[in-house]
């Protein structure tokens, strides 16, 4: 194998290495982020870090297009609906946890 | 312009994801994260809209997002501190379904496409790539299992489902085989033309399969291992949530779902950890459910309110111990009223909190905060344990495995190893509890045999409160 192909063989600005790259990295950031976490925030922690995972709301409303069948449509609706419930209600009870966290001082 | 500004602003919505998330590990940012966190999806949301909005079906995404914000809405606001638990767990199943939708939309937009002759999967633009293919896949499949583990774990913690008593041979291979089954059926598809409905039914059969395995996985673990496989599903939903993002190779995707999954195992690890278990011992073995002797008691104290209203006057300090028991029984209120009134007469009061205490991490927290307890009156497990000699009463408050000294002094105990609150130490005990039936572990806890041990059965609250009019009335 040449130079060339060698490189060509390295290419990591195809998509799915560039995608494979972000998400190893990203894993080990979120390691490090939150390496030490006191008890009291666990559950606002996983309760915050799951109305993230609702991210996948911008998947469901790629699949909500015109263009698209009927069946595709009604999946993404109920996509965007199931993500938005994780989204909206996540954040929203996080907040109430942690007010009361706050609230005694 | 407008093309190079749309991945910034995915760029910045992650930084939003990130410090958000940092900003959620530590008691004084919190808050300021949890709204950073908010941001950042109001961002991502808003960018996707502006992608998508010139063939958008806009009345199926109007339609959804109003529906979601107003069930998220109405179900944080109204559910019960206790609860939290069980809500937690329904939000994350919905999360991990959506993702699991997004896979099989994708799926049918393109066999929508095809007319006629052999099918292959990705030859279709809008999944164009085998590895795009296999990512929508694995969404699929990991957003499947979270699906339906979530629901279940919902279903056990709001006492729907109750026990373990769900068993059956060969489990574990079963499960095994209806995981890596669809993986390898999804990978052909992804490379083999087939027949149209050839392929439909397969994809068919991968999210009937996945979906059967996180129930036949999440059934059968205990009450007490909640903790544990609530973060971890709480990880698998990020998991489902990056795959999805392969499959639209969205990059805020792949990054918020990969940190949410780094962050559900890490609390899934420290789980682990405060009850001595492998990972693998959670998910696979089961854990004490089939002995489940009440009796080989032979040296119970009984008493009353009454007469742990009269202790109580002359101690100088008291620990409380609350476990599940105090969630169920919704004894935080009355146990702060308690606490007061012994404050007020002279008593240092403080509350021992293991880690696993309850159904999820940090259950106990939530639930003292709720009664308005001082945060600094919490006291973690390592840092109170060299106290409990010099308490004089530990006051119990429905815990049982976490207060087990078998898991000190009896080697043959199941649970032997297992870090546990040296309330035995302290000069008395009072377990508070309904019965002296055991707790996940079903074994007898040697602490109720002690000499030092006095049990007041009944429910926490009801006996709280009488302990309360009772110490009222001698002051």
């Amino acid at each position: 194998m040449d130079v060339q192909q060698a490189m060509q063989s390295l290419n990591i600005f195809a998509p799915l290495m560039i995608g494979l790259y972000v998400f190893v990295l990203a894993i080990f950031l979120g390691f490090e982020l939150i390496t030490k976490v006191p008890p009291t925030l666990h559950t606002p922690l996983m309760s915050g870090a799951n109305a993230i995972s609702g991210i996948t709301i911008v998947g469901a409303l790629y699949c909500a297009k015109t263009d698209y069948p009927l069946l595709a449509n009604i999946l993404g609706a109920v996509a965007i609906a199931f993500a938005m419930i994780n989204v909206v209600g996540g954040f929203a009870v996080t907040r109430r946890m942690l007010q009361m966290f706050g609230r005694k001082k | 312009m407008f093309d190079m500004i749309i991945p910034l602003l995915y760029l910045f919505s992650a930084i939003l994801f990130i410090l958000g998330i940092r900003r959620l590990s530590k008691v004084r940012t919190a808050n300021s994260g949890n709204s950073l966190a908010a941001a950042g999806m109001a961002v991502a949301i808003v960018v996707t809209m502006a992608i998508v909005s010139g063939g958008a079906a806009w009345p199926y995404i109007i339609g959804g997002m109003i529906v979601g914000s107003i069930i998220g809405m109405v179900s944080a606001n109204r559910v019960e501190m206790t609860q939290m638990p069980e809500m937690v767990a329904l939000f994350n199943g919905f999360g991990g379904g959506a993702s699991a939708l997004v896979s099989l939309a994708l799926f049918f937009a393109a066999f929508d496409g095809h007319k006629s002759g052999d099918f292959l999967m990705t030859d279709f633009a809008d999944i164009g790539t085998v590895s795009s293919g296999i990512s929508a896949i694995l969404g699929l499949v990991v957003g499947a299992i979270t699906f339906s583990g979530s629901m279940i774990a919902f279903l056990k913690l709001n006492g729907t489902i109750k026990g373990n008593a769900f068993q059956f041979p060969g489990r574990n291979a079963f499960n095994a085989l209806l995981t890596v089954g669809p993986i390898v059926a999804g990978i052909i598809l992804c490379v083999t033309p087939m027949p149209f409905a050839t392929a439909m039914t397969i994809m068919l059969a991968i999210a009937a399969a996945t979906l059967i395995v996180g129930v036949t996985a999440t059934l059968p673990i205990g009450g007490a291992d909640m903790p544990v496989v609530i973060s971890l599903l709480n990880s698998l939903s990020g998991v489902a949530a990056a795959m999805a993002g392969f499959a639209v190779k969205n990059p805020v995707l792949i990054i918020a779902g990969s940190l949410v999954g780094a962050s559900g195992l890490i609390l899934t690890m420290i789980m682990c950890k405060s009850m001595n278990r492998t990972l693998g011992g959670v998910l696979f073995k089961s854990f004490g459910s089939t002995s489940s002797s009440n009796d080989g008691y032979t040296n119970i104290t009984e008493s009353s309110p009454e007469e742990l209203a009269m202790l109580l006057e002359d101690a100088e300090r008291v620990v409380f111990v609350p476990g599940y028991g105090l969630a169920v029984a919704q004894a935080q209120h009355a146990t702060r009223e308690l606490a007061d009134l012994l404050q007020a007469n002279g008593t240092e009061v403080r509350y021992a909190i293991h880690p696993v205490a309850g159904r999820m991490p940090g259950h106990m927290n939530v639930l003292l905060a709720e009664a308005d307890v001082p945060y600094e009156q919490l006291i973690e497990m390592d840092e109170i344990n060299s106290e409990f000699k010099t308490t004089d009463i530990s006051i119990v408050l429905g815990a049982n495995d976490v207060i087990n000294p078998a898991a000190i002094n009896d080697e043959s105990s199941p649970i032997y190893g297992m870090p546990i609150l040296n309330v035995h130490e302290s000069r008395s005990v009072v377990v508070v509890k309904r019965s002296l039936s055991p707790g996940f572990a079903g074994i007898p806890n040697a602490l109720f045999d002690g000499d030092n041990t006095i049990m007041v059965f009944g429910d926490a609250k009801k006996v709280l409160t009488e302990t309360i009019a009772e110490f009222k009335e001698n002051l």
